[in-house]
């Protein structure tokens, strides 16, 4: 038993913020109140901290199989445990994909085994993301995946996206999409606008991503599936999803923290400035605060992209897209939303806990009899984020050096202390 | 005093003072280039990496001709000959050309912010011959040297780029050198590569739909070739290029009397610009190489051969 004493429990499923304790007993928890007692329990002080229920990443790529020079599972739920997630969804663009139900066992054991937090794959939609064939979906299903994507690239035609929505929809999955283009898109390397043309870096224009949202959006009308549109990043996605919303359709989406934190105008020649979307315009990034405000936006996704550095060490043309994000997604809500008066501090956790939780279509709550997964954090700490020092294999985030305020203090999942740090940053 | 370069990677960090004392310092080597006997012993016992990734002829044989007039040496890597072309990284193989101590790596690259990469990694004085769509750094301070012979000026021109402004590095650091001095910049072209954020490059930059209006008034007209293997995009058809936007002696005709016409080269007759344009009297085509000798042998011997900066120049604003 592991009696969680003296913190500030934030519970956006009853809207509790209120000074309790709370007690975990197994895997579950036992019991919220006041001054709870628990004489054989041991006990973690946590005044000073907020107590929220475990965070989930909707989006990550752990590269595990295929890529482990990058990240592995162990890696990767290592740093995601830092970063203050209980759970997270690897994306399938692994070698090979996870198109079938044996790779999703493979990860879903080898998470077992060495991960740190709770491993909820997303499947691909169609055999080897390739855009023709339907994946195994309902095979995958039965092995642990929580969700089918292509992500790297669109589900690639309207009718494809109907067929992979009937089928979801019958065996009660979301179908997530990485919204792109591919003919306006074409060899770009940042969002198109005043940056690129002074850099003269081939720009995407932002409608590569909202035409292929609209697109979606009309299958979800046709279809009636539940749509998730991943790492949305521009205004006139949002316009999109927020029609969708207001005519009832099941339709989701996700913002990362680096496109609500940085805008086109920060992209340097440094590789740790290139990731897919780009990032966008200042009007693009208010607009995505103005929605995660709003609830328009429904989780915070870190779209976690570890790269080895050989491979972004390079010419900014030549670089896979991608940035780290788990250790920083947190620190950067806290330190970027709430401390700069934009988001209110339960709104941010309901962004990394219901928000994507309702995505899922599964509850989180700090409740009796609820799973232990608890992230604990605290909303103050000031500290300055070194890449060297991360859990991940890959250094890739142009976050280096950057001072934050707030960060993961412990991360608790099934009842298990998987993080925990002391308040001088010490792990 | 000025700030001493470290690198020359683009105009747009330059100062004006900066880009004066560059254009001022390619004075003397003007004049040398008539000289009987083009040697001098200023880098000697130096040694210029000359790195062309991307293919080019008249700017490496300008950047090897400035280093050889110089007394320096020079080490030349060329794309096609070099272990790119097995996988070798761009950063193992500017690290092994420094291994071999240069002095100063001039260095052209497809991609745009190359030269910065390896600035950031190397010790060495890096220069940049052009990268990608970003800058031409050299081509901009040649072209200033042409127009302020012609005109005796940067300040107050009225400057005319016609053609492919997005994908012309050349455009670019013309437009942020001649903006610096107070120049007006009109830009025109097939209007897909003329997009409008070009015109947030600089102040006092504007974009033109016809070709017509567009010279009207120009002190200086620089055409751009046609990158035909820079774009992505479906090409223009060739007529429709030539009918649109190829700087012909009607057109010419609308620009002020005096007008000069700049092509950075390679130029192709019938194309961007007519015949008659290209060989008339307006043309400084053979100028803007010869300068091209003196301003990167001002460059070389500023970069690499450690001249004082705040040494006593004839001032020429």
């Amino acid at each position: 038993m592991l009696l969680i004493k003296n913190g500030r429990v934030l519970d956006p499923a009853s809207k509790t913020d209120a000074k309790l304790d709370v007690l975990l007993d197994g895997e579950r928890i036992s019991k919220i109140g006041a001054n709870l007692s628990a004489p054989d329990a041991e006990i973690f002080d946590a005044a000073g901290l907020i107590v929220a229920p475990g965070f989930i990443d909707l989006h990550c790529h752990l590269r595990e199989p295929g890529q482990e020079m990058s990240e592995t599972i162990e890696t990767g739920t290592r740093a995601a445990a830092r970063g203050g997630f209980t759970a997270i969804c690897c994306m399938p663009n692994t070698q090979p994909v996870n198109d079938n139900a044996s790779v999703t066992r493979g990860i879903v054991e080898r998470a077992a085994a060495v991960g740190s937090v709770r491993m909820w794959p997303i499947g691909a939609a169609s055999v080897g993301s390739k855009g023709e064939a339907l994946a195994e979906i309902a095979a995958m299903k039965d092995a642990g995946i929580v969700g089918v994507s292509d992500d790297g690239k669109p589900i690639a035609t309207a009718r494809l996206m109907r067929q992979v929505m009937d089928y979801c929809n019958a065996l009660g999955l979301p179908v997530i999409d990485h919204c792109e283009d591919a003919s306006l898109f074409a060899g770009g390397v940042m969002r198109e606008g005043p940056a690129s043309v002074r850099l003269g870096l081939k720009g995407i224009p932002s409608q590569s991503e909202s035409i292929c949202v609209g697109r979606d959006v009309e299958m979800a009308l046709l279809t009636g599936a539940r749509l998730h549109i991943a790492h949305m990043s521009t205004l006139g996605s949002l316009e999109y999803v927020r029609s969708a919303k207001q005519r009832g359709l099941r339709v989701t989406c996700e913002v990362t923290p680096h496109h609500f934190t940085l805008t086109d105008e920060d992209v340097r020649y440094d590789t740790n400035y290139k990731m897919n979307p780009p990032l966008a315009s200042s009007e693009d990034r208010d607009a995505l605060i103005q929605g995660l405000a709003d609830g328009s936006v429904d989780a915070i996704a870190t779209d976690h992209a570890p790269h080895h550095p050989a491979s972004k060490d390079v010419e900014f043309d030549r670089a896979p897209f991608g940035v780290t994000g788990f250790e920083t997604a947190l620190a950067l809500g806290l330190s970027e939303l709430v401390h700069k008066g934009k988001l209110p501090l339960m709104r941010l956790v309901e962004l990394f806990t219901i928000g994507p939780a309702r995505v899922l279509g599964i509850e989180r709550k700090i409740a009796a009899d609820a799973p232990a997964d608890l992230t604990i954090f605290s909303a103050d700490h000031t500290w300055t984020f070194r890449a060297s020092e991360s859990a991940s294999k890959s250094h890739n985030t142009p976050f280096d050096g950057r001072v934050f305020r707030g960060t993961p203090m412990a991360t608790i999942v099934a009842g298990r202390v998987v993080f925990r740090q002391n308040k001088t940053g010490q792990a | 005093m000025v700030q001493r370069l470290q690198h020359l990677l683009g105009i747009e960090p330059l100062t004006r003072e900066q880009i004066t004392f560059l254009l001022d310092q390619a004075k003397p080597f003007q004049e040398f280039q008539r000289h009987p006997l083009k040697k001098l012993a200023t880098l000697r016992g130096k040694t210029v990496a000359i790195a062309f990734f991307e293919a080019s002829t008249r700017t490496r044989i300008s950047f090897t001709t400035a280093s050889s007039r110089l007394g320096a040496d020079t080490m030349s890597l060329q794309a096609e000959s070099s272990s790119l072309k097995k996988g070798e990284s761009l950063l193992d193989t500017v690290r092994t050309l420094e291994a071999m101590r240069p002095d100063g790596i001039v260095m052209r690259h497809s991609s745009s912010g190359a030269p910065e990469f390896v600035a950031q990694r190397l010790e060495i004085p890096v220069m940049n011959a052009g990268d990608g769509t970003h800058e031409h750094p050299t081509q901009g301070l040649l072209d200033a040297l042409t127009i302020r012979d012609r005109k005796g000026t940067l300040e107050g021109l009225n400057v005319t780029i016609l053609g492919d402004i997005l994908h012309s590095r050349v455009a670019r650091s013309n437009i942020h050198l001649l903006t610096k001095f107070g120049s007006r910049i009109t830009l025109c072209g097939p209007p897909m590569w003329v997009p409008r954020e070009l015109e947030t490059l600089a102040p006092n930059v504007r974009r033109v739909v016809r070709t017509e209006e567009a010279l009207q008034g120009a002190d200086v007209i620089i055409v751009l070739r046609v990158q035909t293997e820079r774009i992505h995009e479906p090409a223009l058809a060739a007529e429709e290029y030539v009918l649109g936007y190829q700087l012909t002696p009607e057109r010419l005709r609308l620009a002020k009397p005096d007008a000069i016409v700049l092509h950075p080269g390679p130029m192709i007759r019938g194309l961007e610009i007519d015949q008659v344009v290209a060989d008339g009297p307006q043309s400084c085509v053979l100028e803007q190489v010869t300068n091209g000798l003196a301003v990167r042998m001002a460059l070389l011997y500023h970069l690499i051969g450690g001249a004082a900066v705040d040494a006593p120049h004839p001032a020429k604003e």
